[in-house]
């Protein structure tokens, strides 16, 4: 009842309603009408055809991988910078953000230009049979670069505000480091995994802008989803463009719920845990 | 506590591990971030400082630049509004369906950027819901400004309203409540109360927003047309030189989204470090 002193309730929540609805949801409901208008058994054969599974194949396991790698890095990374002082840890600190600043068009010909044969990175790898840049390999790095800040934003606040006294204990009862570490930090560190994982695999499945300049987009070895919606789209082959839209708004949807099932169940288990 | 367990027979000592760690995440951190950002820049001016002036002043170059100011001048405040609207009723109201309004508003930041620009061609590209409307009309939305604009607001919709939210829930509403009761007109509330209270989260959620509107690529690439001189922002720029081979005009343009890049997150990290406390921290913006 107190807040009835406030105004303004209808008109910011119509206005943002309507703002909302407008903006994104109109959109997307033209998005599932289209799809829909293509039926059950073209779309099955749209996505059983081998350029459309190799694909799928190549943004799904290309996230799935990427995330995993980022949830050691970031680990790493963010472990790194709460616990440790050492100069420039700053300047580091306010440069995990850079792949949600540079423009993914940037960090493409970026990378594209480093892991090249010819390029700093590239040059040194190519000798030893490994090649990045143009191959499934190039669309991986890419992956990793944008979804690297996820799990090292999620997992600093949970690390800067861990009791130490938790681990001294641990090891005033003779417990070694790494059974510190794997027994009772990690154990606590798991939600905020969990969930930089899955943000990092919504934003690699989805990414376009760095992944096409460096995969080479040869097709059924190193193109992407997204980059078959905006083929489709150049056909004018709106149907087929909005099934394969459909497919993967429902993956982020499918990722979204498993999100905060995750969060629940784990935060439940670092309750028993402690 | 240290002193306790000066180091194990068997363990390495304590101080070897740390500096192992912090190397460790240093090289990735070279590896993954500054080589990339350190290729740009030496990419650009790889043939001197002259042709790198010369491939900015160039027309395409500039007419992106403005492009680009064009729709973020358009996009950014749009979304303010409705980013102040959003965060005012879901902060101080309690309504039915509000978890699920904070779901949508959080909706473009999970899907593929090229999705939001799908959809809008959806509707109204030329065999989309108002297609033949708007070209019985003469009006061009899909490849054309409008269409560019309409999938930058898409895309940075939840920058403003998601970082104004969880910070004038922290904040409550006591002394909006006063004002109220001392005989403050709604307005006046606002402007005095309200808007002083939450202007560095503010500040905050706008310089991420105009970064995104600024450097998006996936989503305006959708809706672009690549139309040099007149649909191509900055970054579907670049794009077009580097698929020309232009490689230093395509780095210098780039360097200056990099810059831009820097100047963000170096405001970023001075807001967090001044005004720290008055920012709600929501983890994982794009």
């Amino acid at each position: 009842m107190r807040r009835r002193v406030l105004p303004g309730f209808g008109i910011s929540l119509g206005y943002a309603l309507a703002y909302l609805g407008l903006i994104v949801l109109l959109p997307l409901a033209a998005l599932a009408w289209k799809a829909s208008g293509i039926g059950v058994r073209e779309l099955l054969h749209l996505l059983s055809t081998p350029r459309t599974l190799a694909a799928l194949r190549l943004s799904l396991g290309g996230a799935l991988l990427a995330a995993l790698v980022n949830v050691a890095a970031g680990l790493l990374v963010g472990w790194v910078l709460v616990r440790y002082r050492f100069p420039g840890r700053r300047l580091f600190d306010a440069l995990v953000d850079l792949p949600f600043a540079l423009p993914t068009a940037v960090a493409g010909i970026a990378l594209t230009t480093l892991y090249a044969p010819n390029g700093w990175l590239g040059g040194w790898l190519a000798p030893m049979g490994i090649q990045v840049a143009y191959t499934p390999l190039g669309a991986f790095v890419a992956m990793v670069f944008v979804g690297f800040p996820f799990v090292v934003r999620t997992l600093q606040p949970v690390l800067a505000s861990l009791e130490r006294d938790v681990e001294e204990a641990a090891e005033s009862l003779g417990a070694r480091r790494w059974q510190t570490f794997f027994r009772v930090i990690l154990p606590m560190l798991a939600p905020p995994l969990l969930t930089g994982f899955a943000l990092a695999l919504a934003r690699a499945v989805g990414e376009y802008g760095s992944v096409i300049f460096i995969a080479g987009n040869i097709p059924m070895r190193s193109e992407i989803v997204p980059l078959l919606i905006v083929q489709k789209l150049e056909q004018f082959d709106y149907a087929g463009a909005a099934a394969l839209g459909v497919v993967m708004l429902l993956l982020s949807f499918a990722l979204l719920v498993a999100v905060a099932l995750l969060q629940r169940w784990s935060r439940r288990w670092a309750e028993h845990a402690a | 506590m240290s002193g306790r367990h000066p180091s194990r027979p068997w363990g390495w000592p304590r101080r070897l591990v740390h500096l192992g760690l912090i190397l460790a995440a240093l090289v990735f951190l070279m590896l993954f971030l500054v080589l990339p950002l350190a290729t740009v820049f030496v990419e650009a001016f790889r043939q001197g400082v002259s042709p790198y002036v010369a491939s900015i002043q160039q027309p395409e170059a500039l007419s992106a630049i403005r492009l680009t100011l064009l729709v973020a001048v358009i996009a950014v405040p749009l979304n303010v509004v409705f980013g102040v609207a959003a965060a005012w009723a879901m902060a101080r109201f309690d309504f039915p369906g509000k978890a699920l309004l904070g779901a949508f508003i959080d909706l473009p930041f999970s899907v593929s950027p090229v999705i939001s620009g799908l959809v809008y061609v959806l509707l109204f590209g030329a065999q989309g819901w108002f297609g033949p409307w708007l070209d019985a009309h003469g009006v061009k939305i899909i490849f054309a400004v409008p269409g560019l604009v309409l999938a930058t607001i898409f895309i940075t919709l939840p920058f403003v309203a998601r970082e104004l939210i969880p910070l004038m829930q922290s904040q409550g509403s006591e002394e909006e409540e006063a004002a109220r009761v001392l005989g403050a007109s709604g307005w006046q509330m606002f402007f005095r109360v309200t808007l002083p209270n939450i202007r560095w989260g503010l500040l905050y959620g706008v310089l991420l927003c105009n970064a995104r509107a600024m450097g998006e690529f996936g989503a305006v690439s959708v809706v672009s047309g690549h139309i040099r001189g007149l649909t191509t922002t900055m970054p579907l720029e670049v794009e077009m030189r580097y698929n020309e081979y232009d490689y230093v005009g395509a780095f210098a343009v780039a360097s200056l989204l990099a810059l831009l890049a820097l100047l963000t997150l170096g405001i970023k990290t001075l807001l967090e470090w001044r005004y720290g406390d008055e920012l709600a921290h929501a983890p994982g913006g794009h």
